[in-house]
């Protein structure tokens, strides 16, 4: 062993200049491990932060009071109540009514269609909804309140340009910054004069946006709702559930307990561990081609969107189900059918209760990783323009994270906070999913 | 209840499978530039009507005409978006698989900008500029050469002196193709060395886009576009007008060949960059399902595509009155035919 001059190796101080060394390494692993954690971290925060502070005021909806007069005559003359008639009939003139109410100077048509343009070009249908639901409304005066139209909505939250502070405004303040050129702005000085005037006249108020939550998808962003897609999701994930947990659960079960050791469930084994590796939009594509064009199911169901999930979520079931068959230890399985249980019984009273927890942990990971795909679903016609809340698997249905990619591409300026929001109310969702995982987990699980 | 749940499972799916047949909601398939337009009509003629409102898939113009020309029955669209006209090769695909009745229709047209963050310049282009700063190989002294023009300034010395960014949509936009068509092929029919190319190799010299950074494949998100623009003052975004319209406080449209991107400019015709977008309906599902003649009629009312209609609130630019009417008339003329 070649030395350097001067130092001395005997086997201890050889032991002491290398153990600093290991300690130094040890400082470093852990520097290392710490700064990852704080990379995570920091990531995770910024995530949250942009996502809440972009999305927290859509949960918040400026919106107009109105007193609407509803005539018989102009919505249902013959008095048949009949929901046809109802449906059918014009809201319109009635809210124009009220809306002309407030501004009684506003006689020429310009000046009208800037009046009206001031509430949601759906103002009409919330009135409808509320008619359709009592029917006894007709002939009354109600009182209502109208969602603003999102560009006004989105300039009182801050959102757009120019800016305008709703209490400054109530107190009759005009401190717009109008630097911006007219073509510039989203609402123009006239149109800012409107919506003061509503404004001070008390008649503007923010309010819970019940409509985000109750609606279907809408291109009106002031009344677009997550309800529709949340709806979606749901028949989408139960169709998933009832059948993948237990077609998972028998083959895992099968695989572990029943199937003789050879090169067929080898291959099969194999098999399935590369199938939860491969990308899940074959799944679509297979999901198309068997689904849709072979057996001739109908585009766009929740119910051809559950096959493909449980095409793509049956791999990760069936591999924690077995693992969890194989963390039973074989004392619990000798002791059954040492007193004279048949396997069946063994495996149904003894060991399947055991690893159950296990099991249900996987599949509600396996559930919530459907509940974030989208790219399957673009192959069977799931990422659409649906309106109607879906009422069965099989009625055109989009999911929640369609409909955030779909917002997320819309020019409206609104849809920004409500995709935010949209993101939020998912990984709610997700959350809850993987608590009640957590929480099964806890509960259950037996340590040996 | 294992066995009972796989059970109940496998009858559940072959019942579903069984029913599957009848179809009352209107469906609709094609290009993503349309699908505002088309949705919003959608959304009205369901709210107006009480029918199903129509179900309304963004697949791309291509993918529309493959869906919509693969037969005739409920399990295929009625209607079919495009932001281009359909191809000969697509109506030979459509009569082939039964699907020979079709009607065109034109809704309006749709301007494509080029704009930046408002914390630059204005861009004052000329076609064979933008030639020059996206082609791949550029004319000089007769012989192509690779790009060189690394900064705007390079190419004019009017242009600002910023690195050439340039944000766009992949191969797989009508976007692109119609970008390449009005805005490529003719810049660069400017230059001698175009003209004595043979057909193929002028495609190639011509829409072939540069490689080396100048552009960037941004994704057919064209809202992310816009959030780039924003964080990156030099670069420059290719998109519809309807983005633009939406983000006039953060960003502005290149001013092309004299004229900006305006809305007037864009429906008198003024704008260089603008196309025509379509909609195409399939005769032959008229009457089985229920309501398309009441969506044409929705989609050519007035109050929808007219100049104060709710579609040219969403970006949509109106054909003119003439125009409108003789289209209208020619569409839903055909539809009482039918019936």
């Amino acid at each position: 062993m070649t030395t350097n001059a001067g130092s001395v190796t005997t086997p201890k101080e050889k032991m002491r200049a290398t153990l600093k060394h290991r300690y130094a390494a040890e400082k470093r692993f852990q520097a290392y491990g710490i700064a990852a954690i704080l990379i995570a971290l920091a990531m995770l925060v910024t995530l949250f932060v942009t996502i809440i502070g972009n999305g927290f005021t859509a949960f918040q909806q400026y919106t107009v009071h109105l007193d609407v007069t509803l005539y018989p005559q102009d919505i249902d003359p013959d008095g048949t109540g009949d929901p046809e008639v109802l449906s059918k009939a014009n809201y319109q003139s009635a809210v124009n009514d009220a809306m002309y109410a407030l501004f009684p100077e506003a006689t020429d048509r310009q000046a009208r269609r800037a009046v009206r343009e001031l509430i949601s070009p759906g103002a009409n249908y919330v009135i409808r909804d509320m008619v359709m639901d009592d029917p006894s409304l007709v002939g009354q005066r109600i009182s209502v309140r109208v969602p603003l139209a999102s560009e006004y909505d989105q300039v009182l939250k801050g959102n757009v340009d120019p800016v305008v502070d709703f209490t400054a405004f109530k107190e009759g303040s005009t401190s717009v910054d109008w630097s911006l050129s007219p073509e510039e702005r989203l609402i123009s000085e006239k149109q800012a004069d409107y919506l003061q005037q509503l404004i001070r006249q008390g008649e503007v108020e923010a309010s819970f946006n019940r409509w985000f939550f109750t609606n279907g998808d809408s291109r009106q962003p002031e009344l677009a709702g997550i309800w529709g897609a949340a709806v979606g999701s749901m028949f989408t994930l139960m169709v998933t559930l009832a059948l993948s947990f237990p077609i998972g659960v028998s083959a895992a079960v099968y695989l572990e307990e029943f199937a003789p050791k050879n090169r067929l469930t080898d291959i099969i084994e194999v098999n399935i561990n590369n199938l939860a590796a491969v990308p899940s939009i074959v799944f679509g594509l297979l999901g198309l081609a068997v689904f849709l064009q072979f057996f001739g199911m109908p585009r766009s169901a929740p119910l051809v969107g559950g096959l493909v999930l449980t095409l793509m979520t049956l791999p990760t079931i069936i591999i924690a189900s077995r693992a969890a068959l194989k963390s039973v230890p074989p004392s619990i399985r000798e002791a059954a059918l040492g007193v004279g249980a048949s396997k069946l019984q063994c495996i149904f009273h003894h060991v399947l209760p055991l690893a159950m927890p296990g099991m249900l942990t996987g599949t509600i990971i396996g559930m919530a990783q459907a509940l974030g795909e989208t790219a399957p679903l673009l192959m069977i016609g799931m990422v659409a323009f649906v309106v109607d809340i879906p009422g069965s698997p099989l009625d055109p249905a989009t999911v929640m994270p369609v409909q955030i990619y779909l917002w997320s591409d819309s020019p409206e300026r609104a849809f920004t906070e409500r995709t935010s929001a949209a993101i939020m109310c998912l990984l709610g969702f997700l959350i809850l999913m993987n608590a009640a995982a957590v929480l099964l987990r806890k509960r259950f699980e037996r340590r040996w | 209840m294992i066995k009972k749940s796989i059970l109940l499972a496998a009858v559940a799916t072959v019942g579903f499978v069984g029913v599957a047949e009848a179809r009352d909601q209107i469906r609709i398939v094609g290009s993503s530039t349309v699908y505002p337009f088309t949705t919003v009509v959608a959304e009205n003629f369901g709210k107006k009507t009480g029918n199903p409102t129509p179900v309304v898939e963004s697949t791309g113009s291509g993918g529309g005409f493959k869906l919509f020309c693969a037969g005739l029955g409920v399990e295929h669209p009625d209607f079919t978006n495009a932001s281009r006209a359909i191809k000969s090769s697509e109506i030979e695909t459509c009569a082939s698989n039964g699907v020979e009745a079709i009607t065109e229709m034109k809704v309006g047209y749709d301007g494509i900008v080029m704009a930046n963050s408002k914390a630059s310049a204005v861009l004052e282009l000329t076609k064979e500029q933008i030639f020059l700063a996206l082609a791949k190989d550029v004319p000089q002294d007769g012989q192509w050469v690779p790009n060189p023009y690394m900064n705007w300034s390079d190419i004019d010395p009017s242009l600002p002196d910023e690195k050439i960014e340039i944000l766009g949509p992949p191969p797989t936009s009508g976007t692109r193709d119609a970008f390449l068509e009005l805005v490529m092929e003719p810049g660069c029919e400017a230059f001698a060395e175009c003209q004595d190319l043979s057909k193929d190799d002028f495609k190639a010299r011509a829409f072939t886009l540069r490689e080396d950074g100048g552009f960037v494949e941004a994704g057919e998100n064209d809202n992310l576009i816009v959030q780039k623009l924003e964080a990156n003052p030099a670069a420059v975004g290719i998109f519809g007008y309807s983005f633009l319209d939406q983000n006039m406080d953060k960003i502005q449209g290149a001013v092309i060949e004299g004229e900006a991107p305006t809305f007037e400019n864009i429906a008198s015709g003024a704008y260089p960059v603008s196309r025509p977008l379509f909609v195409y309906v399939k005769l032959a599902h008229m009457g089985v399902i229920p309501g398309m003649e009441e969506f044409l009629e929705e989609y050519t009312a007035d109050a929808a595509w007219g100049p104060e209609g709710y579609l040219s609130d969403k970006g949509l630019i109106p054909m003119p009155d003439a125009e409108r009417a003789a289209m209208r008339e020619a569409v839903v003329g055909k539809v009482d035919n039918v019936n």
